[in-house]
């Protein structure tokens, strides 16, 4: 038509565009080319920077020629004046801001900048931070760049306080970031860190020599409250993104517990002494002593399962003789070298068994783990998110929270609103349904080690409660009855072993496959799993090793159904005497 | 000058307003032979922006009705043919009527001010009201005379159906203003003294003002831009946003209880705010997130359809404050608005929200008046001529078929075209079917300090002030700084509007006593902390509602273009360009993107070749368009960016810095319009 301005077809624009590309090219080959032979006969000159330049403008990955550059900077470092060296390594870091420029996530780019600036004589770190300002403020998730900003905070020690109010930045413009948050969560334990003492809930415990010390990389509680605040303000602006509750859960703390012998156990008659610890650990790699009576014995240690490498419990036979004569009293001391601690247990004459341990209840072993901050203040963090709540009955991440919290508070009360909290999660998360449950079942279970320790009993009973998975069976060394029936138990896991002192084991109407974990149990002697799928007789095998085993309950199973399972049971375990299939 | 035009173009258009030029790019980017004129001696019309003097100029030439050259050749009957008759067109601009000015800042006498008589007579007001107040010949206006002496002859001559329905509020208003322009006239009085106080820091004087008016870009008209409005489309689709650069609205605050908020609308906002309990943040959003897709929950409204939106956000347990910012900060509308229309606001407000930066808005940079500018460069880009000061002074009227044939230019050439576009200022009294129109109540201030200081000074606010007495209309604010390059450093420039109910200064001054200071000199340290007024001006302006054609007495290939609305956004006009455009080429695209520079090939002439040399481009003009490259991958990198970081891509955001480096760029200086003649 008439007066219509004339355009290039897309063929002729193609054909342009690859011409040029081509070009582009064979510079950028020759130019390669040419920068690796120089390097092949070591070559450290101006002209090699010019063209390695020319080909990191256009391709800053290129981490070969980084290196290149590296060499030939460290060799005109030693010839040149400091002034020629400054100028040098300014230019570098205004060449690399191109660089960044053409993509601010390379890591050659962030690396050699990191580098060059750790080398330049007369450093700019105003400049610098300046710079990590600048990409922060368009990509608040640079990880290379929150790493190079780490860098030069450090160097160049900018205030602790100056940077909190960089993410007061970040947070205020975009709270979804992570980065952000975390970086919070570094800077705020140096900027005001509460004291050990303040913050972690000590008791005098039973055993002196060992008094369970928390460690605390925690905040002052001034600062928390306004932490808090900041951090609601973001959930109940928007109680579906997920980093302000991870920040959240940080910092209502989660404190660590002091590596220790929590419990030693000893049995006269099986000469046997068997000890927890804090945390899993492997006896073998780490140095344990133990002395009886005065006396250092050599002992093989081993873990209550063998597939268990690193276990909370592990297990040494004493050499015969050395406690079996019921006439004699005998102490034992446990250390634990490489952490300086040891735990004490005493043989009275007499007795058949002794322990010396610290219980869950006065560790508050089960609040400890979410929260070591003033029952006062998680209160009032439970009234906010309660109120929350109402306003969003379906959110998960506050369901969550409030159950979280009212553990922190007090479990055994709050038992029947977090049951019904953790219903209404898995009914709105129900892609996570697995998930609360497991994470149920080790409430549930926390809960019965609690009432039963406060009943001062050996007997487990937690039946028809939804368990779906077994946890701190470690605290469950000195059990001696447990009954876990009607649930939903897959299996008896490789550290249901711990148990070492279990006697009878009821886990009737559950779905168990597998009893990996009925493995030593020097005392086992009845077991009852009627009602579950047990269904080969290869299953059944750990049991050959539980020497005292009597009575075995397999009705209901798919096993007792098989032809002749009687006479073959009868072969494979000849003490179980009692059978009911 | 444009005495050899072609005598034949596709489409004559007539004004350089934002409809007639998207109208005049629209045309020329599909092939259409375009002639732009505008009687006036710049471009936009009544979307103008002025350098401070350029205001001055443009307030003398309202005063004599917008008449511009008499040499006009009056006599054109030997153009018309057999069978034709003339449809002359008007030649007064009406459009902008009770103009007042008020002059604040010192004037220090040591100073030249060549250019200052407009405001010499100020504080008294100078009264330019258009022809009707030319006629009454009468100059004084009711502020000028002190209480008492009350409304003089002549004001009743004045809009006669507007002023009698209105008298009582501006003998109201008169006595909340008078006191103050006494109190600046009494200053006045002992001028040379001016209370120098020790401890001031250096106050802005008038002359400083006129002596650094080339910084100001002062706006006709008070827009922004919806992110996601029709105009913001409309420049990304066509490229023509190559042309123009943009700043983020920084904020949005409500005038309530007495003092000023900032209104928490986006995520981040309602996060920081102060004022909100947690759980009025969590009612806040909710009901936000609701608006947002309102219509995929018809069950939380329909109850309400035939009720307002203030009964629907009282059933929302909304809080008073959130309710507030609701209906006058983002719905941005009167409480008696029905819930479905309050609905739609709120989620056009919402919608554009996030989508360059926290607040729903733009604004172009060196003011809105680059706008027009920008589709006038367009259009001239494809060929379309120019030319300023230049007219069309009647049409050529078919009398068989109707239609209009050809006009006649100021310089009486008959020039033949197929369409005619006119502003709405053009069309002859006789030719208007509709009722009395509208006006719109403008203010502009030019201000020493932000009405709400923060940590930065480059603070762009819209600030809405619901109405401070029941039937009374809300007034809009804008604040621009001065890095939007609409006003000196040390300054800013307030833009009121609202719909008139008597002139623009009784309509205003008492939401102005309110937040601003209006004594000269040195201020009382009770008002230290509101920002004190330098200069005024007030007028008002037609509201040029959407027309339906039946509007006018006008041949079907005649196209009337209203001008500005007192609406804050910019879809009516764009709305009605594209339905113009449908009008005259009805089979092609509207604004398709335009190409980039260098995939335009060049012959040796010029597409329109030779032509009269007016405004016609010639290559030097396209090289300059190449060079402008830059700036269109900016552009680009820039929409693709935000819109990405909105989702927190991080590949979008890579692209960010990029824009950011290009964007700190010193900017380029407004683009020039195509051809000045």
């Amino acid at each position: 038509m008439h007066g219509r301005v004339k355009l290039k077809s897309t063929a002729q624009q193609e054909e342009e565009k690859r011409k040029e590309k081509e070009k582009k090219l064979k510079i950028y080959l020759t130019t390669r080319d040419a920068c690796f032979n120089k390097r092949k006969e070591g070559v450290l000159d101006e002209e090699a920077l010019q063209l390695s330049q020319q080909l990191l403008a256009s391709n800053p990955d290129f981490a070969t020629l980084w290196n290149y550059r590296r060499e030939i900077l460290l060799y005109l470092e030693t010839v040149r004046s400091e002034d020629e060296v400054q100028r040098l390594y300014e230019e570098e870091l205004n060449f690399l801001e191109t660089c960044l420029k053409m993509n601010p996530k390379s890591y050659g780019s962030w690396h050699h900048r990191g580098w060059v600036s750790s080398r330049l004589p007369r450093p700019d770190w105003a400049r610098e931070l300046g710079l990590c300002d600048r990409y922060l403020y368009h990509d608040d998730r640079n990880f290379h760049c929150w790493d190079y900003r780490r860098l030069v905070v450090k160097m160049s020690g900018v205030p602790i306080e100056q940077e909190l109010q960089f993410t007061d930045r970040l947070i205020g413009s975009n709270f979804s970031n992570y980065s952000s948050w975390h970086y919070r969560s570094t800077l705020l334990p140096l900027l005001a860190p509460g004291s050990a003492e303040s913050s972690s809930p000590q008791r005098e415990c039973s055993s002196p020599t060992s008094s369970p010390q928390m460690h605390s990389h925690r905040v002052c509680e001034e600062r928390l409250l306004k932490e808090y605040e900041l951090v609601q303000n973001a959930f109940f602006t928007d109680p579906n993104d997920q980093s302000a509750w991870f920040y959240y859960r940080w910092l209502l703390g989660r404190a660590e517990r002091e590596e220790m012998i929590s419990c030693v156990y000893v049995s006269r008659e099986g000469e046997r002494v068997v000890v927890a610890f804090s945390r899993p650990v492997n006896a073998l790699s780490v140095g344990f002593l133990l002395v009886v009576d005065g006396q250092p014995l050599q002992v093989d240690w081993r873990s209550a399962h063998s597939c268990v490498r690193h276990s909370p419990v592990w297990i040494c036979e004493l050499p015969p003789g050395t406690i079996s004569d019921t006439s004699n009293e005998h102490n034992l001391t446990v250390t634990w070298t490489e952490k300086r601690t040891h735990r004490d247990c005493a043989l009275y004459s007499g007795r058949a068994e002794s322990w010396c341990r610290d219980s869950a209840t006065d560790l508050e072993l089960f609040r400890s783990e979410l929260s070591v901050e003033k029952s006062s203040v998680l209160q009032s963090e439970l009234q906010s998110c309660t109120q929350l709540l109402e306003l969003e009955p379906q959110n998960k991440w506050c369901l969550l929270t409030i159950i979280l919290l009212m553990r922190a508070l007090d479990p055994l009360a709050y038992e029947k609103e977090t049951l019904a909290h953790f219903q209404i999660l898995k009914e709105v998360d129900s892609m996570r349904s697995s998930y609360y449950s497991d994470l149920c079942s080790k409430f549930m279970i926390e809960n019965t080690i609690l009432k039963m320790e406060y009943a001062e009993v050996r007997v487990f009973s937690l039946c028809d409660k939804s368990l779906s998975t077994l946890c701190h069976l470690d605290q469950l060394l000195l059990v001696t009855h447990i009954n876990l029936s009607s649930n939903q138990l897959l299996r008896l896991p490789p550290q249901f072993a711990m148990l070492q002192c279990l006697e009878v084991l009821q886990a009737d109407n559950n779905i168990i496959e597998d009893l990996e974990g009925l493995r030593h149990l020097p005392r086992l002697e009845e077991v009852s799993l009627r009602n579950n799928r047990l269904s080969r007789l290869s299953d059944l095998r750990p049991l050959t090793t539980c020497p005292k085993l009597t009575r075995l309950d397999l009705r209901g199973n798919p096993i007792a159904q098989a032809t002749s399972i009687r006479s073959e049971l009868a072969d494979m375990l000849p003490s179980a005497t009692d059978l009911l299939l | 000058m444009a005495a050899d035009l072609p005598g034949e173009f596709d489409v004559v258009v007539l004004g350089t307003g934002l409809t007639e030029s998207v109208i005049a790019a629209a045309c020329s980017r599909v092939g259409q032979r375009v002639l732009h004129v505008d009687r006036r001696s710049y471009y936009a019309g009544n979307w103008a922006s002025f350098t401070f003097n350029g205001l001055l100029s443009w307030m003398e030439e309202c005063k004599q009705g917008g008449q511009s050259s008499a040499e006009e050749a009056t006599d054109w009957g030997d153009k018309l043919e057999e069978g034709e008759e003339a449809l002359v067109l008007s030649v007064m601009d009406t459009s902008i009527t009770n103009l007042e000015v008020f002059c604040y800042a010192s004037e220090e006498p040591e100073e030249e001010e060549k250019e200052a008589d407009a405001s010499r007579h100020t504080p008294a007001p100078v009264q330019a009201e258009g022809e009707q107040d030319a006629q009454s010949d009468s100059p004084t206006c009711p502020q000028e005379v002190p209480e008492g002496d009350a409304p003089q002859e002549g004001q009743g001559q004045i809009d006669g159906l507007l002023q009698d329905g209105a008298e009582e509020a501006p003998g109201k208003d008169e006595e909340a203003a008078s006191p103050e322009t006494s109190q600046a006239r009494e200053v006045q009085g002992e001028e040379p003294s001016a209370n120098p106080s020790p401890t001031e820091v250096k106050k802005i004087s008038y002359a400083k003002i006129v002596k650094e008016g080339r910084r100001f870009n002062i706006d006709l008209v008070s827009k922004l831009l919806y992110s996601r409005g029709l105009l913001v489309d409309l420049l990304i689709k066509s490229n023509v946003s190559r042309y123009a650069e943009f700043k983020n609205v920084s904020r949005i605050l409500t005038y309530r209880d007495g003092k000023l908020e900032q209104v928490p609308c986006s995520r981040a906002d309602v996060f920081g705010s102060k004022q909100l309990t947690m759980v009025e943040k969590r009612m806040l959003m909710k009901f936000l997130t609701f608006c947002l897709d309102y219509e995929e929950h018809p069950e939380e409204y329909l109850d309400f359809t035939e009720r307002s939106f203030w009964d629907f956000l009282q059933t929302k347990k909304l809080t008073d404050n959130i309710q507030h910012f609701l209906l006058h900060s983002i719905a941005m509308v009167p409480p008696e608005t029905r819930t479905g229309e309050g609905l739609r606001s709120t989620q056009y407000f919402l919608r554009s929200l996030g989508r360059y930066s926290n607040t729903p808005f733009l604004f172009p940079i060196y003011g809105l008046g680059e706008i027009p500018q920008c589709f006038c460069r367009m259009c001239a880009v494809f060929g379309g001529t120019y030319c300023l000061r230049h007219s069309v002074r009647c049409l050529v009227l078919d009398k068989e078929s109707g239609r209009c044939k050809a006009v006649i230019d100021t310089c009486g050439q008959r020039i033949s075209c197929s369409h005619f576009v006119l502003e709405e200022g053009y069309v002859p009294e006789e030719r208007r079917k509709g009722a009395a129109c509208r006006q719109i109540s403008r203010g502009v201030l030019i201000t020493d300090r932000s009405l709400l200081p923060s940590e930065t000074e480059q603070q762009l606010s819209l600030i809405t002030v619901p109405p401070l007495e029941p039937g009374a209309a809300a007034v809009r604010i804008t604040e621009l700084c001065s890095s939007t390059m609409t006003c000196m450093p040390g300054t800013y420039l307030v833009h009121l509007t609202c719909p008139a109910s008597g002139s623009a200064h009784a309509d205003l001054a008492p939401v102005v006593s309110r937040l601003f200071t209006e004594t000269p000199g040195d201020t009382g340290a009770a008002d230290a902390e509101r920002p004190a007024v330098l200069w005024a001006l007030y007028f008002n302006m037609r509201n040029a509602t959407v027309p339906s054609t039946a509007s006018y007495d006008l041949p079907a290939n005649v196209h009337v273009c209203p001008g500005p609305d007192g609406l804050l956004g910019n879809d009516h006009s764009i709305r009605l360009a594209e339905e113009v455009f449908h009008r005259i080429v009805p089979d092609e695209e509207f604004c398709p993107p335009a190409p980039n520079p260098e995939d335009i090939i060049f012959e040796g002439v010029g597409p329109q070749g030779e032509g009269a040399g007016i405004g016609e481009p010639s290559q030097g003009e396209d090289a300059a368009e190449a060079g402008q490259e830059d700036d269109v991958k900016t552009e680009a990198a820039k929409d693709e960016s935000l819109e990405n970081a909105g989702s927190g891509e991080a590949a979008g955001q890579e692209s960010g810095v990029e824009a950011q480096e290009a964007a700190a760029l010193p900017s380029a200086p407004p683009p020039t319009p195509p051809t000045d003649e």
